[in-house]
């Protein structure tokens, strides 16, 4: 059987597993750890082990081996947990990292960072429990024959019989349907892992394994899936008793059934008789309630962990994308026939027309639908940095608590997946340079452990970002000296969010020494420049002693716009509507020439430039004098300007299509989109259409600097000093 | 043209390539039937503002934005009117999708190795590099176009160019 093309699912659900463990891993209360959560880990790395196994990963399989060995002795309480070790556990989640991406890309693992993890693994099993882990396995399987059911935290009196019972007799029969003899190997070799094998017989047709766990149907399958399909299995409880740990809920009732009808459904008949007894004995001393009561809570928590695994499919983005293309299709074509339909006679035509408006809400409805597929929440990536702030603050001797707020808040993938650079670059840069060391906080007379908080929620149709440090905050001074240094031109009488924008400048860094965390003077420009390319802007706010506050605006979606459809001549453009401010009719007196052509209109104390669409954009037959166009007045790169347009048509929710896909990219115009009728329309880029405006400008301006106008006697004059 | 296809499937041989051929005033040009995707009529093109003049605009293909090119326009024939008989030729070119505007398509040809001609040193509007060589058919020449080299070259800005 080829298994190559499973190496993709094994990959994801690999890394799943490895992000989980971390997480764990970070959560880990240290003086109580919490069963559950070393159980959970536990689990993660014995179902890698499984998978690399089956794949003929060696070096993973080895790697994942020992981890699980020093996480079963976790679990089990017999390795005490440090700090250190799981500083050492986290290595080794990233250890198992690289080795699957190096399987990932048909490579061989580095073989000396393999050794080395090895080691150190079998140091913390020689220094903590005075043995040998490869010795250590079996051993411990000897020690506690039923190592699942022992981490259950509630060691009531009732709780006790379980491990017990288990031991004593088998629960689950594990068939195995036409299984070849190698694979037969392994898979037995891995329900060991899950519990004790009580017996096992068969041909290669059919062989059973009888085994004692407290693991679940489900968990089993999960496990042996990676080697066989879920068809060449059988797995049936045997008596599933009320001393089960962990019963699923449809064995609830079974566990009612009297033990003699558990020995009629059980071939091996030798290992199901003690046990079912066992079990009946085991739970006869229990108070009545108990076996009833001692269920509920576990089952709730087993559903709710397997209800994630089974509602939810992966899917390739692209079929994703396919559909919301031809949902956008959909509405096209629903609002082509809406146009044609509204020509029509109402009373005549009644249904039609209750169709139609039905048809669109289903449309409306769909679309809204597909598009939520593509939302996921941050908490993607917010989960990353607690690793990440944790390894950086040990690194820089600093104390820093990092807090997650609006991890549900939800944001298209496309996004989320670019935006993890550049707040990693944030993050790091709070810590190198925003908050201060323990002794320089606590003489600040702020509490030792400086705080870190990554929050998002939505903002009308934006996603707010904010990367928020309780640091020094931003050195004005220094920034300022700085700015000097690098020529750029600054004075002192800049605004505070000025001299905050400076840090954006390329090549800018104010750390004092370059460090391996920040400081080598790349990284804010292309910060911000990665966020402009996301159609999003950054803000900074810093007060000095308090803290920095980074917040990035983003849209929720690439993938559609609110687009307020604007008419200049006879052609049809949309501007974003998150960029509008308002709009309104310029009077000849708000209207101020500058130097050379350009003009400022003044609304409400400020004078903003005015953008000319028709002359932008080359539009023949629009409307030329400014008193008669409507000033559209929109922020673009934290900019307002005031741009000339015919009409404004109305506001609609627009799919954004990409230029650049069949064609380039066009000067002053962000995307494309297909209107009700079917032609297109181009969304404009404010601040693209500036900068083309002013380019325009210049060029006429130089050509009648060539050729001087009478009209204009010493245009040179008002030539401003190039 | 499928009358046609079938007449000419007779005289198909394991060398011998299919090209579209088209007219651009009263030359005959043709281009690779591989690279077809479709013909359509000339309708409904947004303008693109700062283009170069033969960059008719973009028009939406059944949901995707798809460039036109005017060829008349970039040969610099005399007569360029839009009108009922105007044909879009969409061709796929590498991963894009742009559609080129011709006075009319005419039929299907086959053409074997001894008929394909090399191309002459030609004058400025069309360089050599563009051509793939002339086909030669009893009375008729046709250019033959090399539509990939064309369309994704730096003169039709239709590619971004890797300097920007």
């Amino acid at each position: 059987m080829d298994f190559s093309d499973f190496y993709e699912t094994f990959f994801e659900e690999a890394e799943e597993l490895l992000a989980d463990m971390e997480r764990h891993l970070l959560e880990l209360d240290l003086e109580a750890p919490d069963p559950e959560q070393l159980n959970a880990i536990f689990r993660a790395a014995h179902s890698i082990k499984g998978g690399a196994g089956t794949f003929g990963f060696d070096v993973l399989q080895q790697t994942t081996h020992l981890f699980e060995n020093l996480l079963d002795h976790t679990r089990r309480g017999e390795l005490t947990l440090r700090r250190d070790i799981v500083d050492t556990f986290l290595e080794t989640k990233d250890m198992l990292n690289d080795q699957l991406d190096a399987y990932r890309q048909g490579a061989e693992p580095d073989p000396e960072a393999f050794a080395r993890i090895c080691k150190v693994l079998q140091q913390i099993a020689l220094d903590e429990m005075g043995q040998d882990l490869d010795g250590g396995a079996p051993a411990a399987g000897a020690a506690t024959p039923a190592p699942e059911a022992a981490p259950e935290p509630e060691a009531s009196p009732e709780a006790e019989s379980a491990p017990l019972a288990a031991a004593e007799g088998a629960n689950l029969v594990v068939a195995l349907l036409g299984v070849g003899d190698k694979d037969r190997e392994l898979l037995i070799e891995e329900l060991g892992h899950l519990g004790e094998i009580k017996g096992q017989d068969g041909d290669g047709q059919r062989y059973e394994v009888s085994l004692a766990t407290a693991s679940g149907r489900d968990e089993i399958e999960a496990v042996m899936c990676f080697i066989v399909e879920p068809e060449q299995l059988e797995i049936r409880e045997v008596d599933a008793s009320a001393s089960q740990p962990e019963p699923v809920p449809a064995t609830v009732p079974q566990a009612e059934a009297a033990a003699p009808q558990a020995e009629a459904a059980a071939p091996q008949a030798e290992a199901a008789a003690p046990q079912a007894e066992a079990a009946a004995e085991a739970s006869q001393p229990a108070s009545p309630a108990a076996p009833a009561a001692k269920p509920k809570p576990a089952a709730p928590a087993k559903s709710a962990a397997k209800g994630g695994e089974s509602t939810s499919i992966r899917v390739p983005v692209n079929k994703v994308d396919q559909i919301i293309n031809l949902v956008g299709e959909l509405i096209i074509t629903q609002s082509m026939l809406d146009q044609t339909v509204s020509e029509l006679d109402n009373v005549s035509n009644g249904a039609l027309v209750n169709g139609m408006s039905l048809l669109q809400r289903n449309a409306r409805d769909l679309q809204e639908s597909v598009m939520s597929i593509r939302m996921v929440p941050m908490d993607y990536v917010f989960s990353r940095f607690p690793r990440l702030v944790r390894d950086l603050a040990k690194k820089l001797d600093k104390d820093v608590e990092l807090v997650t707020e609006g991890e549900s808040t939800e944001l298209d993938k496309s996004l989320t997946e670019r935006i993890i650079d550049p707040l990693t670059h944030l993050v790091r840069n709070s810590l190198d340079h925003g908050i201060e060391s323990p002794e320089a906080r606590e003489a600040a007379g702020k509490p030792a452990t400086g705080r870190l908080t990554l929050s998002a929620q939505h903002q009308g149709g934006n996603i707010l970002i904010e990367v928020i440090d309780d640091g020094a905050g931003l050195n004005r001074d220094k920034l300022l000296a700085k700015a000097r240094e690098n020529g750029l031109a600054v004075s002192d009488a800049m605004s505070d969010d000025e001299v905050w924008q400076l840090i954006f400048a390329p090549g800018f860094s104010t750390a004092k020494e370059v460090s391996d965390v920040s400081g080598r003077g790349v990284g804010m420009d292309v910060v911000k420049r990665n966020i402009q390319e996301m159609g999003g802007h950054v803000e900074i706010l810093s007060r000095p002693g308090q803290g920095t506050t980074t917040r990035i605006v983003l849209p929720l979606t690439l993938a559609i716009l609110d687009g307020m459809s604007i008419k200049v001549g006879e052609e049809v453009f949309i501007l974003p509507l998150s960029a509008v401010l308002e709009s309104l009719q310029p009077r000849q007196e708000d209207l101020y020439a500058m130097a050379g052509d350009d003009v400022v209109l003044k609304v409400r104390d400020e004078y903003l430039p005015v953008v000319a669409v028709h002359q932008a954009l080359d539009v023949t037959g629009a409307c030329t004098e400014p008193t008669q166009c409507i000033a559209v007045i929109v922020q673009g790169e934290g900019r307002r300007y005031a741009l000339l347009v015919d009409d404004l048509l109305g506001q609609q929710q627009v799919v954004v299509k990409n230029l650049e896909t069949n064609y380039r990219k066009v000067p002053g115009v962000s995307a494309a989109t297909i209107l009700g009728d079917g032609s297109v329309a181009l969304i404009l880029d404010i601040a693209g259409l500036h900068r083309l405006s002013q380019g325009k400008q210049q060029a006429a301006h130089d050509q009648r600097r060539q050729a001087p106008s009478p009209y204009l006697p010493q245009p040179e004059k008002e030539v401003e000093p190039s | 043209m499928s009358e046609m296809n079938v007449a000419n499937v007779a005289a198909v041989d394991a060398d011998s390539r299919e090209f579209l051929v088209f007219s651009l005033g009263e030359e005959e040009y043709a281009i690779d039937i591989l690279k077809v995707q479709e013909i359509r009529g000339y309708e409904n093109v947004t303008r693109i503002a700062n283009a170069p003049d033969f960059i008719k605009g973009v028009t939406n293909l059944r949901g995707v934005i798809v460039p036109i090119v005017d060829l008349r326009i970039k040969f610099h024939l005399d007569k360029v009117e839009y009108g009922g008989q105007t044909v879009v030729i969409v061709v796929n070119v590498g991963q894009r999708v742009v559609g080129i505007v011709v006075d009319g398509v005419s039929d299907v040809m086959t053409l074997t190795p001894e008929q394909i001609k090399p191309a002459p040193e030609f004058g400025v509007t069309l360089s050599a590099d563009f051509l793939s060589g002339l086909g030669s058919l009893e009375d008729r020449m046709l250019v033959l176009v090399d539509i990939d080299k064309l369309l994704t070259s730096e003169e039709m800005a239709l590619v971004e160019s890797v300097k920007e």
